[in-house]
């Protein structure tokens, strides 16, 4: 379903003392003390092949089967396998032959889940991630999920559903809904998805998204948006009367307000390259 | 049930001490039995503006301390029976507060008293803090000015952030808008926020206007709350603050003086 790639930066304490350095990206650091990498954590959905049967006959017929009906969708997905519905356990599964199948299919597969610890070192040996959580979907029955209308001849036709490809259901972040004011001094932060204000955020007050940040009333502080990183996060108000706005550290100071054009009016507020674009909606 | 009310701004010299005097003379004048506490201590100017800074004896940080009990440290007032003046100290500082201390203070009023009046500081420092910590309504005391405004906000949202009230989880402090040292004409020439405007800015109900008028700093200077001054605008607009607090559905006064002034001296009714 989704890899639960944990956050592997340091943890930031919510609501106070965000200091998010919009110039770092902005000014690149020099040579000396800039290093070779970084480490994100980040979170992804992916679909997942859960196996019913370790026949491999079986799974290649219906995984054919399968992605003829989602031929693009699944092009070169990234596919997690889940190994706990597996009917027969006590056969072990070819896991690289599986992986050989799978990869001829136009597949990736990028791990295991629900492993046990022998199924966990083969998936190892083959070069597969084991991934841990998300054993809590619900099982989902075995009849085909794709389209019920015409699934009444193909239910005959094949009778021997062994594998399913668990359509990828999108895991999302709870968007964080403040209904108060946001007071001048006070800096809310959504972590990992989205921000809604249902009030006005007022002049010397920040507020911070790692998603899209929506004011349904005016904006008169400050608003960040995207700010571990997504350059597609939007800033939305009713009305633009900000101090700054930044998207993925690109920022904008609007010193002497908003620009008359903009000013007071409802507003999408983008990132066009590394340019912050204000445009009215409507 | 007894009330504790914060009068606090954020800012200095908005009319915080000047509206505590008054609203608590006002409370005690219609028979609640009302204490009226200065929290701003080293700056101690409530016994002052209540006429009554000659019969300090004890202080609030001397009861806090334990070297006074709160009986010997309030200072009944000349006018009213009912109300009573616990003054800030005049040599300590601001650390000799303890949430505990002030608690304790406050609870020991809530057994006798109908309203507690708590007179804040300046600022967001350690004063300001006690001071509304232990609120249930709180009465924000603006000018028609921008930092002003600004500041009233940041009070704001630290009494919905770092009171008691809010720190249980107990429903918000009632928050109410006290407009000072309000000039209509000024407001009109644009030279000072208009109440809509102030209105819009901080999204709280409007509790009462206070005109701009030389009978606050005499009555200042007279040691007598300007609530008790029946003439002046000031002193009404403070008697029709205090019957709204009470629930009372009173319109607004002395909005537009200057006007009707010149309409009169006009048409000459």
């Amino acid at each position: 379903m989704q890899s639960d790639v944990n956050n592997v930066e340091a943890e930031l304490p919510v609501d106070e003392n965000l200091n998010f350095d919009f110039s770092s990206t902005a000014a690149p650091r020099s040579e000396a003390d800039s290093p070779a990498l970084e480490i994100k954590g980040s979170m992804f959905t992916l679909p997942v092949l859960r196996l019913h049967s370790s026949d491999m006959e079986l799974i290649a017929k219906d995984l054919s089967q399968r992605l003829a009906q989602h031929l693009r969708f699944f092009e070169h997905a990234p596919v997690v396998i889940e190994l706990d519905h597996l009917d027969d356990q006590a056969n072990s599964l070819d896991l690289p032959a599986l992986c050989l199948l799978l990869r001829q299919a136009h597949l990736v597969p990028v791990g295991v889940r629900q492993a046990t610890p022998e199924q966990a070192k083969a998936a190892i040996e083959a070069g597969l991630a084991v991934l841990k959580g998300g054993g809590a979907s619900p099982r989902s029955e075995p009849a085909a999920p794709a389209s019920q209308t015409n699934s009444q001849s193909k239910a005959t036709a094949a009778p021997s559903k062994k594998t399913e490809i668990v359509s990828p259901k999108v895991e999302t972040v709870p968007a964080r809904v403040i209904r108060q004011p946001v007071r001048s001094g006070q800096q809310i932060y959504a972590r990992g998805g989205d921000l809604i204000v249902l009030a006005a955020v007022n002049a010397g007050a920040e507020v911070i998204a790692d998603g899209n940040i929506h004011v349904y009333a005016p904006l008169r502080g400050r608003a960040l948006a995207g700010v571990q990183g997504d350059s597609n996060a939007c800033i939305f108000t009713r009305s633009m009367e900000a101090e700054l706005v930044a998207i993925a550290g690109n920022y904008q100071v609007f010193e002497d307000g908003p620009a008359k054009d903009i000013y007071a009016r409802a507003v999408r507020i983008f990132l066009d390259d590394t340019h912050i674009k204000v445009s009215p909606l409507i | 049930m007894s009330k504790v009310v914060v009068v606090t701004s954020g800012k200095g010299g908005v009319g915080k001490t000047t509206t505590s005097a008054s609203f608590a003379t006002g409370l005690a004048m219609r028979g609640h039995k009302t204490a009226v506490i200065d929290f701003d201590v080293g700056l101690r100017n409530l016994d002052l503006i209540m006429g009554c800074e000659r019969r300090v004896v004890y202080d609030f940080v001397n009861v806090i301390n334990g070297e006074a009990n709160l009986k010997q440290a309030l200072i009944r007032d000349k006018a009213h029976d009912n109300l009573f003046i616990l003054p800030a100290s005049q040599t300590r500082d601001k650390d000799a507060f303890t949430t505990e201390g002030v608690g304790k203070v406050i609870d020991e009023l809530r057994e006798s008293f109908d309203y507690i009046i708590c007179d804040s500081p300046a600022g967001i420092e350690k004063g300001a803090m006690m001071a509304l910590y232990f609120a249930d309504e709180a009465l924000i005391v603006t000018n028609p000015e921008v930092s002003s405004v600004r500041d009233s906000d940041r009070i704001l949202g630290i009494l919905g952030a770092k009171s008691k009230r809010a720190e249980e989880g107990l429903e918000p402090i009632k928050e109410h808008l006290v407009i000072t040292r309000y000039s209509a004409a000024r407001v009109a020439s644009g030279e000072m926020l208009s109440i809509e405007d102030i209105q819009e800015l901080l999204g709280i109900d409007l509790l009462g206007v206070i005109p701009e008028s030389g009978a606050v700093l005499q009555a200042s200077n007279a040691g007598v709350p300007v609530v008790r001054d029946e003439v002046s605008n000031s002193g009404q607009a403070y008697q029709d603050l205090i019957s709204r607090f009470l629930g009372e559905d009173l319109p607004m006064r002395f909005l537009d003086t200057e006007k009707k002034g010149f309409l009169k001296r006009i048409f000459g009714t």
